[in-house]
């Protein structure tokens, strides 16, 4: 084929889905001259699987990416269908915002967001070569010959790297919802040397609304108060479409166990590493065997579409057992498949090949991110987009790298736990994967990371100037409440004792009172007026910090403690064979993943403080070494 | 893990008249001034460097006085690891120094790592280049032993009971985890305050336990409860004499100890007895009409070790024999004394009532004996399982202090839990004991939350 050249670009990405949106979205933003190169247009920011964004831990995400300048949150607020508060009855640190999504328009919005993007090309391409000279990545080509340079690239190709769709004993190459695969990438990331694993996943059938009985099921509604992801949002979409709930039963699990045979989990024929938190319906039923039902939401996948995706019965099975069970299933006993569900394999990156900042530690200059390093879900796909993004125009432009710690952000606790542990199934963010999960909040993501953003480039100046006001306020509202004294005269007991708490002796700091479980911020602004003009979601902010900050102080002192050990770097020349002292376990981990600091160094499975003892004294010796000589 | 304060006991474990418990870093004064109580009431952070002070560590909370002692301030960076220190000097012993040891751990040092004082003085500039190598080294050598000789002395139920309750904890966070996880997910059960509240419990009592009937932790804090019987005129009273003059007595007159019932505290080989004295009753009444009743019966049975003593000039009387009846299926040593006299006692039947256990024959008279007496009591204590050897009181004391550690925390959750605090703020302190757990029995899998979701609960969509 003639080759040709088509361009030159400081950051090129592969891919447009949630990864790909986001980083390329974020290159532009920060000023690089980017480009987009996707199989199919009309696929950006797909949702192959769910129609949902957020919920626990995943939300905060999106919050997080708001914060630093990213697009998801905006788009999902226009385009959602329905929004819920989840976790409101537990504490703070885990409530967690989800919304269904309008597919159709979520992806529309997405597109057009990107379209209108300066310094942003978006192309119509299938890349199946690297150009890499050096150990650097120079370009790539495209199944047309074309050849595009760059600064910087990165590579978020989901499922689609030598995906493969299975239903019963059917298998044929696809990328998921029968997208052409991409197929010769695959094989240049091999060639060029990376270490490839074979993941699964899946999806459930969906189903045409008008053939559902929903008098069978359960309805689920929105909150009927208004919700958004991004902190610029102002305008709400109050009108709601529900979710439906039903279960399966005895009949459903008893097809499944007659047909076992027949699913290709069974049989061998996958051979990827599903993810646990995921699983089939077969998968349930075999491992749950005494549990007679399990859930099945049925979730809409937009209003211009009677598609309802049915939540609960992902599953591999051949299309007729599908068929069986759905006539199982209460309310959908009549249901009109629409599309089966399949399960599907494809090639991930091992994720320990990357650095912090998702460039590949082999090939100087290309990043990789989303469900490529192993991960599975929209939001954890785009956190990495938007990390990635950052970086590599960062790069591009001679700027500072960026790097979210563990303390930042949900999205920090994720890059790190993929480079630093790797990860043996398609890895999920849990909320217990943090350890500060008490400071990664949904309602204080502007106040970790806004910054950051603004930094970076993304946050605009009067978005931040709004965001140090409100910080601002906060803060006077929380020094005002330590000092005023509350006296316990009769408006004050009466206000208690309608709470059902104890009534006050002596007077009491604001503060003080405000830490009683059963008080609540607008209880102590009654008997204190605060002189602020406060929003609701600066009050929200005053009451958790007061509340829980003992808590809170106690997760920042160990805070503190990681903030000297990841200060404690290691020189990137560093031999671990030289020193003498270290397990060998310990050193060939330590040579594969390469920790920048001491503090990721000790979270490396197989590496014990012995190992990072000695290391600390090896790399001083080192510095000694330096001065002295 | 680098930063915080450290402290050991720095002075050979054994037999010395003074013991120093050395504490470095940035907490190290605040610590000292917490437990540390001057005639003057000085404030040791406003005292001069490298200054000497005398007092008595206490109790804060009780404010009772643990022990008196020397204590040496010496302020950063003029000091062996360039980080505040300060050294307490104690009377030796290993109860006592123990107990110093404990009491410092309790009130925010943690136990040093092998090799970590001298790491710190490194990595603070304090040791030059040519000494790196062996400093590494000795972190290496020093780790391995430490773990051949916690891993060694890592009781088999002791760490079965440890892992049954980090199993509960486990399942409790499990299904808390999934409630915050898969808010939606309707057939698991909420986990409720109450429900922390009595699971939490449950494991803040099986600790309690721990600590308290814990054979090391309990002969550390307390010494091994010995108990010395027999008819009168056996040579009792000469058995405890000689002990308590061979082996200096460490503390004598406990407060809270009845005028008949003295316990003495002597160090025997390293093994701390102490010795619960039968003086006053040995006056004016025989212990072998007493057996019969409850309180002296009590007495026995609290008793971690018997010391029957015969008389060899005698023939076994009716009573010895219902003493050993008395003391049956307990540790115990016959002590044959008076060997000075002519042999009136038939040692074939000796040796049928004491079945496996050891005879020894003394005369406390002519001071013979003590010393086969003392080996026994050592290979009994250490029963060749125990090394001796400092390590194994420094591991024993790390055990203790986590046990104390886990035991605060997961009292700080039912706390929280009484107060109505959000599941998952109590829940940073239910992982916390989990993890403190974990360190003694040294299971840090990470993933097994995460693995225990997945098994516990059927999840996702």
């Amino acid at each position: 084929m003639q080759k040709f050249e088509a361009g030159s670009f400081d950051v090129i990405v592969i891919g447009a889905g949630h990864a790909g949106s986001e980083a390329a979205l974020a290159a532009a933003g920060m000023g690089a001259k980017t480009l987009v190169l996707t199989i199919n247009l009309d696929m950006i920011a797909f949702m192959p699987c769910n129609p949902s964004i957020g919920g626990p831990a995943k939300g905060i995400v999106v919050r997080e990416i708001d914060a630093l300048g990213g697009a998801m949150g905006k788009v999902i607020d226009k385009t959602h269908i329905q929004m819920r508060m989840l976790n409101t009855g537990k504490g703070p640190a885990v409530r967690a915002l989800r919304a269904q999504a309008d597919k159709v328009l979520y992806q529309a919005e997405m597109k057009r967001l990107m379209e209108e993007q300066e310094n942003l090309s978006i192309h119509q391409a299938m890349v199946e070569e690297l150009i890499i000279e050096d150990n650097e990545i120079k370009g790539v080509i495209t199944q047309v010959g074309a050849i595009y340079r760059a600064k910087t690239v990165i590579v978020t190709t989901g499922t689609f790297l030598r995906g493969e769709i299975i239903i019963g004993d059917l298998k044929y190459s696809s990328g998921p919802n029968n997208q052409q695969p991409s197929l010769k990438l695959a094989d240049n990331l091999r060639e060029i040397g990376f270490d490839l694993v074979r993941f699964k996943t899946g999806t459930p059938p969906r189903v045409n609304s008008k053939t559902i009985d929903y008098s069978k099921t359960e309805i689920q509604p929105g909150d009927d108060v208004p919700r958004a992801f991004s902190y610029e949002t102002t305008e709400y979409i109050m009108d709601q479409m529900p979710c439906w709930l039903t279960y399966t039963n005895e009949r459903t699990h008893q097809i499944i166990d007659e047909n076992l045979h027949l699913s290709p989990m069974y049989s061998g024929m996958i051979k990827g590493t599903g993810p646990r938190y995921c699983p089939s319906i077969e998968d349930k039923v075999v491992r749950f065997n005494d549990k007679p039902r399990h859930q099945i939401f049925l979730e809409p996948e937009g209003r211009n579409t009677r598609e309802v995706y049915v939540q609960g019965l992902s599953t591999s099975l051949p299309e007729h057992v599908q068929r069986k069970l759905l006539e199982s299933i209460p309310g959908l006993e009549k249901a009109e498949m629409m599309r089966a569900g399949y399960a599907i394999e494809y090639d991930a990156m091992v994720p320990t090949q990357l650095w912090p900042t998702l460039e590949t530690k082999k090939i100087r200059n290309l990043y990789t991110a989303g469900q490529i390093n192993g991960t599975s879900g929209y939001e954890e796909a785009a956190g990495q987009g938007l990390m990635a993004g950052m970086n590599a125009a960062a790069r591009a432009l001679n700027k500072e790298e960026i790097i979210l710690s563990r303390s930042d952000a949900y999205i920090g606790v994720l890059i790190d736990d993929l480079v630093t542990k790797g990860t043996n199934e398609p890895y999920r963010l849990l909320t217990s994967r943090a350890e500060y999960r008490l400071l990664l909040r949904h309602d204080n993501a502007d106040l970790r990371l806004t910054k950051i953003g603004f930094d970076a480039g993304l946050i605009s100046e009067e978005r931040y100037e709004r965001f140090e006001a409100k910080k601002k306020l906060i803060e006077e509202e929380i020094v005002r409440l330590r000092k005023t004294i509350i006296k316990p005269n009769e408006e004050t007991q009466e206000i208690i004792r309608s709470k059902g708490g104890t009534e006050l002796k002596d007077g009491i700091k604001g503060q003080d009172l405000l830490k009683r479980p059963e008080m609540t911020y607008d209880d102590i602004a009654k008997l204190s007026p605060t002189p602020l003009d406060l929003t609701d979601e600066m009050k929200d902010q005053i009451e958790i910090q007061i509340k829980y900050e003992g808590y809170i102080e106690k997760a920042l002192q160990q805070v503190e403690k990681l903030k000297k050990m990841e200060d404690k770097k290691i020189p990137d020349l560093i031999d671990y064979d030289a020193i003498s002292g270290i397990a060998t376990e310990a050193k060939q981990k330590m040579k594969e993943v390469r920790p920048l600091s001491i503090a990721q160094a000790s979270r490396i499975s197989g590496v014990n403080p012995a190992d990072i003892s000695i290391l600390l004294v090896y790399i001083e010796q080192g510095r000694i070494a330096k001065i002295s000589g | 893990m680098e930063f915080d304060t450290i402290t050991a006991i720095s002075t050979p474990m054994g037999e010395g008249a003074i013991a120093i418990v050395r504490l470095s870093g940035s907490e190290a004064i605040s610590i000292a001034d917490q437990i540390f109580r001057s005639p003057g009431n000085k404030n040791l952070s406003s005292q001069v460097s490298h200054t000497i002070h005398y007092g008595h560590l206490i109790e804060p909370e009780s404010g009772e006085v643990v022990e008196e002692v020397m204590l040496s301030l010496m302020k950063g960076p003029k000091t062996f690891t360039r980080e505040d220190v300060v050294e307490i000097n104690c009377h030796g012993g290993i109860i006592t120094v123990n107990r110093v040891l404990q009491l410092v751990l309790r009130h925010g040092a943690r136990l040093a790592e092998p090799g970590e004082f001298t790491k710190r003085a490194f990595l603070n500039g304090r040791i030059d280049l040519s000494q790196a190598e062996a400093v590494m080294d000795l972190i290496r050598a020093k780790t391995d032993r430490a773990m051949n000789v916690a891993l060694g002395q890592m009781d088999g139920k002791l760490s079965r009971l440890i892992a049954s309750l980090r199993q509960a904890l486990l399942e409790t966070l499990a299904q808390v985890e999934v409630n915050i996880d898969y808010p939606e997910y309707d057939d698991v059960e909420e986990m409720t305050l109450p429900m922390i509240i009595e699971k939490s419990s449950w494991v803040k009592q099986e600790i309690e336990g721990l600590l308290r009937t814990s054979s090391q932790g309990k002969i550390l804090r307390e010494g091994l409860s010995t108990v010395i019987i027999g008819r009168p005129n056996v040579g009792k009273s000469s058995l405890l004499n000689s002990l308590v003059q061979e082996n200096k007595a460490i503390v004598t007159d406990v407060a809270g100890t009845t005028r008949d019932i003295i316990e003495e505290y002597v160090n025997v080989r390293g093994v701390p007895l102490k010795l619960v004295d039968t003086a006053g009753i040995r006056e004016t009444e025989d212990i072998v009409e007493r057996i019969g009743v409850e309180r002296s019966r009590q007495v026995l049975k609290q008793a971690d070790l018997i010391l029957l003593v015969l008389n060899h000039s005698d023939e076994l009387t009716p009573e010895d024999v219902r003493l050993f009846e008395a003391i049956e299926g307990m540790d115990f040593i016959v002590v044959i004394n008076k060997t000075d006299l002519e042999k009136k006692i038939d040692s074939q039947h000796v040796e049928e009532l004491a079945g496996n256990r050891k005879i020894v024959t003394t005369s406390l008279l002519q001071e013979e004996g003590v010393d086969q007496l003392e080996e026994a009591i050592a290979s009994l204590f250490f029963e060749g399982s125990l090394e001796s050897g400092d390590l194994t009181y420094v591991s024993n004391a790390r055990h203790i202090a986590l046990l104390h550690q886990a035991k605060q925390t997961i009292e700080d959750a039912i706390d929280a839990a009484h107060a109505a605090v959000p599941i998952d703020m109590i829940q940073i302190d239910v992982t916390r004991t989990w993890e403190i757990l974990g360190e003694i029995t040294g299971d840090t899998v990470e993933e097994s939350l995460i693995d225990q979701l997945f098994s516990q609960f059927c999840l996702g969509k």
